[in-house]
Formats: C-alpha cells, sequence, structure tokens
C-alpha cells in the first residue's frame, strides 16, 4: 500500500470539503499560484472553480476579516496565509473578532472559519519568512488552535477544523510536507472538541511532549538512544489543550525521574530567525542536541 | 412614489423611539445605573431610519460604537437594549455584549463593536457570501468618518469593488472622531474621493432628513439587489453630546463650538419630519401625539423593567468563549 504524505493529504481533505460542502470557499494570496503553497492546493481552482478559490489583492486584513464576517453570514471559508508573518496584519480581526464573536453575544452568533497559517523555515529566508507564531493564538481564549504534524493528523484536522463551529488556526509546517505514512481517506468527521494530545510511542523511562516538528526531531533523537524508552506525546491541539493524557504519562514515570529532575524545555534559542544557513544549523531543533538532553537525565 | 402618511408616521415613530431610548440611557450613564460607556447617537437618528427603510430581514447589516439607533431601527424593542446596555440577560447579546457589542441576527443585525472599523470588512465578507450563494440580500456596514483613517477601509473597498460584491458603505459623517474636528485630521477633499478612488458608485446625502437619506438609499440598494456591486454613501450628520456618554459641549477635554451645536440643533430630523408630515397632512396631528404619547409611555415602561431584570447567571462566565462546547 502506498503512503500518503503530509502536503497530499492536506489537498485531499480541501478536495473532500469543496466537494461536500457548498458553504465551503477558500480565500487568500498565491491560491491560483502553486508556488505559495507547494502542492497542497495544486489544480484546486481548476476543479472547484475561482469563485471558490479566490486569490486576493495583497490584503491580509481585508481579506481575513470579510472571510470573518462570511462566516458569521453562513459560509465556512478558509483562509490561507502562505506565511504566517504576514498574517500578523489580519491579528486585530482575528483576536478582536473572530476569537470574540461568540461571547460577545452570548452564542447567538458564530464565526466559524479555519484560517491556515503555514510556517516557514530554512532557506536562508530570515526573520520576517520564518515565524512559528502559534503560541501567540493559543493564549487567545476563543479560538481553537491546532498543528498536526502527520498526513492522517492533517487531513482528519483540517476536515474536523472547517466543520467545527468556532475559528480554528490551522498550523501547518512546510518542513513537514514530505512526511508519509499510510492515510486513510475516508473521513471519520471527527468532532474537534474530542480530539487532543495523542500517545505516539509509548515507552518506561521519560515523557515527551512534542508540538510541531518536534515529533519528528524527538524520533530521530529517539532512535539515538535505544537504552531510553519514552512515552511520546504529540500536543496536536494547542488551545484549549487537555493536559490529562501527559499528567497521566508523567504520574507513571515520576519515580524515575520526575523527582530528580524539573521538566526539561527544549525549544529554539531566544531569537529570531537568522539568515545565514550556518547560523540556521545552529538555531533549529535538532536530534543529536535532544538525544544528549534525554541521556543527561538519565547520567547515561 | 409619493410617500403615505403610514409610512412616513412609522419613520417618525422610530426616530423618536430611538431619541427617547438615548435620552433615557444618557439620563441612566449620568446618575450611575449604567455603568458602562455609552456612545449617542442623539442627533443622527435619520441615518438609520432612513437606510433600514429599504433592508430586509435576510440582509446583513453591521454597526459600529454608536448603533443604538442602527439595531432599534430594525429591531425596535427599548425594553432589550436597556437591558443590554444595563448588562442583563434580557438584553440583545444576553448580557454578554453591553452598549458596544448589539446584535439582532433574526432582524438583519448582525454584530456592532467598538474597533474602529473593524465591522467594514466583516460586511464585505457577509456580501461575498451573497454573492456565492447568488442572493440579492445585500450587507450594510454603519461606520464613522473616523474610521475612513484606519488601512482596513480602503483594502475593504478594494476588495468589494474588484469582487463586484453587494455592500453599503454607510459613512455616518459627523465632523468628529473622537474631540477631532475633521480638519485637523483630513485634507479638505469630499469624503467621496475614497469610493471614486477604487471605482465604486457614491451618492452624499443631508443626513438629518429622513427622506433624502430613504430615497437616495432605496434608489441604490434596489440597484445592488438586482445587479451586486458596492456603493458608499456619505450622510453629512451632528451629533448633538460628546463621543462617550451624556454631555453635550464638553467632549474629552474639547469644547465645541456652542454655535456650531445649536446650528446643527436647528436641523434637527425629527423637527424636521414632523414639520414636513403637518405640512402634508395637517388633520394628522392627533395622532403623531398620540404615537409619542405612547412611545414615552413604553420606554419609561422598559426602562424600569429593565433596571428590574437580572443580571447574567455566573456559570454563563465560560459558557460562550467557543460556540461549540
Amino acid at each position: 500500500m502506498q503512503d500518503s504524505t503530509y502536503s497530499d493529504a492536506i489537498r485531499l481533505a480541501f478536495d473532500y470539503l469543496l466537494s461536500n460542502h457548498p458553504d465551503v470557499f477558500v480565500i487568500g494570496q498565491g491560491l491560483w499560484s502553486p508556488w505559495y503553497v507547494g502542492n497542497t492546493m495544486t489544480n484546486l481552482e481548476i476543479l472547484y472553480g475561482t469563485d471558490r478559490l479566490i486569490d486576493t489583492p495583497v490584503s491580509e486584513a481585508a481579506v481575513t476579516a470579510a472571510a470573518i464576517g462570511a462566516s458569521i453570514a453562513g459560509m465556512r471559508p478558509i483562509v490561507v496565509h502562505p506565511r504566517m508573518d504576514f498574517m500578523l496584519y489580519a491579528f486585530d480581526p482575528i483576536i478582536n473578532q473572530a476569537a470574540k464573536w461568540s461571547q460577545i453575544f452570548s452564542s447567538q452568533s458564530k464565526a466559524p472559519l479555519t484560517i491556515r497559517a503555514i510556517i516557514n523555515r530554512r532557506g536562508e529566508q530570515g526573520a520576517q519568512h520564518s515565524q512559528s507564531l502559534y503560541h501567540m493564538f493559543a493564549s487567545v481564549p476563543g479560538l481553537r488552535v491546532v498543528f498536526p504534524t502527520t498526513p492522517q493528523d492533517a487531513f482528519d484536522f483540517l476536515i474536523s477544523s472547517v466543520l467545527s463551529d468556532d475559528p480554528v488556526i490551522y498550523v501547518d509546517d512546510r518542513s513537514l510536507y514530505e512526511e508519509a505514512s499510510y492515510l486513510n481517506t475516508i473521513p471519520t468527521v471527527h468532532n474537534l472538541v474530542s480530539l487532543g494530545p495523542k500517545l505516539t510511542t509509548s515507552g518506561l523511562d521519560l515523557t515527551v511532549v512534542t508540538i510541531g516538528r518536534g515529533r519528528v526531531v524527538t524520533r530521530e533523537a529517539l532512535l539515538k538512544c535505544p537504552e531510553i524508552s519514552a512515552d511520546t506525546i504529540d500536543l496536536r491541539v494547542l488551545s484549549p489543550c487537555n493536559y490529562e493524557i501527559i499528567y497521566s504519562s508523567v504520574a507513571c514515570h515520576s519515580p524515575q525521574i520526575h523527582l530528580k529532575s524539573p521538566p526539561v524545555k527544549y525549544h529554539l534559542p531566544h531569537s529570531a530567525a537568522p539568515t545565514s544557513s550556518t547560523l540556521e544549523d545552529a538555531y533549529y531543533l535538532n536530534s543529536s542536541q535532544l538525544a544528549s538532553i534525554m541521556k543527561s537525565l538519565f547520567s547515561l | 412614489m409619493a410617500d403615505s402618511f403610514e409610512s412616513l408616521s412609522k419613520a417618525y415613530g422610530l426616530l423618536y423611539i430611538i431619541r427617547s431610548c438615548e435620552q433615557y440611557i444618557a439620563d441612566g450613564r449620568e446618575n450611575g445605573l449604567v455603568h458602562g460607556p455609552v456612545h449617542l447617537g442623539i442627533g443622527q437618528e435619520a441615518v438609520a431610519v432612513g437606510v433600514s427603510a429599504s433592508l430586509r430581514n435576510s440582509d446583513f447589516v453591521f454597526g459600529n460604537h454608536r448603533s443604538h439607533g442602527h439595531l432599534l431601527a430594525l429591531d425596535p424593542d427599548p425594553f432589550r437594549l436597556f437591558s443590554e446596555v444595563l448588562a442583563r440577560s434580557s438584553g440583545f447579546s444576553r448580557g454578554s455584549g453591553g452598549s458596544m457589542h448589539l446584535t439582532s441576527p433574526q432582524t438583519g443585525f448582525h454584530g456592532s463593536v467598538p474597533i474602529v472599523a473593524a465591522t467594514i470588512p466583516l460586511a464585505v465578507g457577509a456580501a461575498l457570501r451573497n454573492k456565492l450563494v447568488n442572493s440579492s440580500d445585500i450587507a450594510v456596514a454603519y461606520f464613522g468618518d473616523g474610521a475612513t483613517e484606519e488601512g482596513i477601509f480602503h483594502e475593504s473597498l478594494n476588495l468589494a469593488s474588484t469582487l463586484s460584491l453587494p455592500v453599503l458603505f454607510v459613512l455616518e459623517n459627523n465632523f468628529y472622531s473622537s474631540h477631532l474636528h475633521i480638519s485637523q485630521r483630513q485634507p479638505d477633499l469630499p469624503m467621496t474621493r475614497y469610493a471614486d478612488a477604487h471605482g465604486i458608485k457614491y451618492r452624499s446625502v443631508n443626513g438629518n432628513d429622513y427622506m433624502n437619506v430613504k430615497d437616495v438609499s432605496s434608489r441604490l440598494i434596489s440597484h445592488m439587489r438586482s445587479s451586486p456591486h458596492p456603493v458608499l454613501l456619505e450622510c453629512q450628520t451632528y451629533r448633538w453630546l460628546g463621543h462617550v456618554d451624556w454631555r453635550s459641549d464638553v467632549d474629552v477635554g474639547v469644547t465645541r463650538s456652542k454655535y456650531e451645536l445649536a446650528q446643527w440643533k436647528s436641523r434637527d430630523c425629527i423637527s424636521h419630519l414632523k414639520s414636513f408630515i403637518q405640512t402634508c397632512w395637517p388633520e394628522s396631528m392627533s395622532s403623531l401625539v398620540s404615537l409619542e404619547n405612547q412611545i414615552k409611555s413604553d420606554v419609561n415602561d422598559a426602562w424600569h423593567r429593565a433596571l428590574s431584570s437580572p443580571t447574567p447567571d455566573i456559570s454563563t462566565l465560560l459558557a460562550h468563549t467557543y460556540y461549540s462546547n
């Protein structure tokens, strides 16, 4: 059986949504140019028409806010921001309007749009083309923030985000586009509310919680330290976050390490993304460094 | 087509309800019964009543911080307005919104918010929905002259023009943004220049003349329904009170000229319509007076009922953060 890539999965989810849900449309910059969004949306505008795949003026704020307005009016729009950095122009309507819409009117109205926020990394693209700002959105009540890392999750989460009655920030990372695994393309339309962090490997020694590409780095790091076995938990739904699975995993492992060591955070340095590829190598997470950190916890 | 007595007295009643409600809210704010800030549109009522005469429940109307009149023109329910301004669960937004966040989706009023210019692109999006589903419904955004200084206003006009969307941009030009007169904020050029720049049709009307607003907007809206396109309607008007709360001539440290205020009060939209009706139907004045008395009594009753209505239950604090639970 042939595996599907993460980018195939996104495209298949768009295909499913556009063919089954007439209230779905897609709007954003670059939708008529595959150059912007990899092969995650190839030919969709030919299949579904440029009325439903709307390439736009260079107006992130108005386009995002107009999608919010269309969602209030009964549609299920998907806004595509090919680089999350430019989405900051739309911070105001996302946070002041979409996130608040249900609450200020006591759930008499809703803003069920999905914003696809794409992260770029590397390629010497520098500080304003390489930001992962999911945490900023995850801190805002009223937004749901998801960050799938496998083809199956990329597929399922896009569908469940668009069918959710809340505004959802769907984060995807270009560096995951070639991740490949088996994909069930029969949508088991999940209620987004019921989805949460997922245990991806089980082990006896420690708990590793990952966000986004961290799952891939951890998988590689664990291969480099076969003497350690870990629960790895892919957070997937960053907000609102259900911590239960993490608590129970940590509770199992605490006799081994928790009392000896506080939780360790392994994340990007407190710096904007550099431009030089030499600096990029030092900047991004890598599995060798993570493997040494894990070994040090056990004095290995 | 000439206006009937019935349609004009209905409009007169709406103007009178809005004015009366806002006067109660101003007084309630002054004597401490209203706890939150209120942006009152006394003097500007004819804009909303004139535009709303051609709207229907399936249209999508969005307001701003000064939207009591926009809402009442579509849903004249003083009790629910008062309740909301007092943050009671019987309010339009069930007590979650207050004066600045109002909704009445059943009558086409889909929300007002205080972030300046924020609902302009939302109306563009609602109009996009109308176009995508081949509906003849339109979208309306009410905003003030200050909002034309926000970047998103210009993006929204360009987007609506490019996509040919049926959105009516209603620019209520009352010449002040908070405390600053327009001459301190913009060059001395017609506001319609913004429409011109984006290839959008525009009209400018006397916002204190109900019939002028109604006649022009009625024609514009009728064309928009048959052939989707955006329109900018500038309504020149004036608010009798300050930017926020009950004071009339002092506003955030700035004193407006008493002469200017008196001049605009002499162009009162309510007196104007009343004298027109009186001229055309002199025999009907007694029915207009009884209409006024009925409204006074209803509004007074609504105010007292709202004051004794309960505040939202504490259990609703987290109930609406997300629509789906």
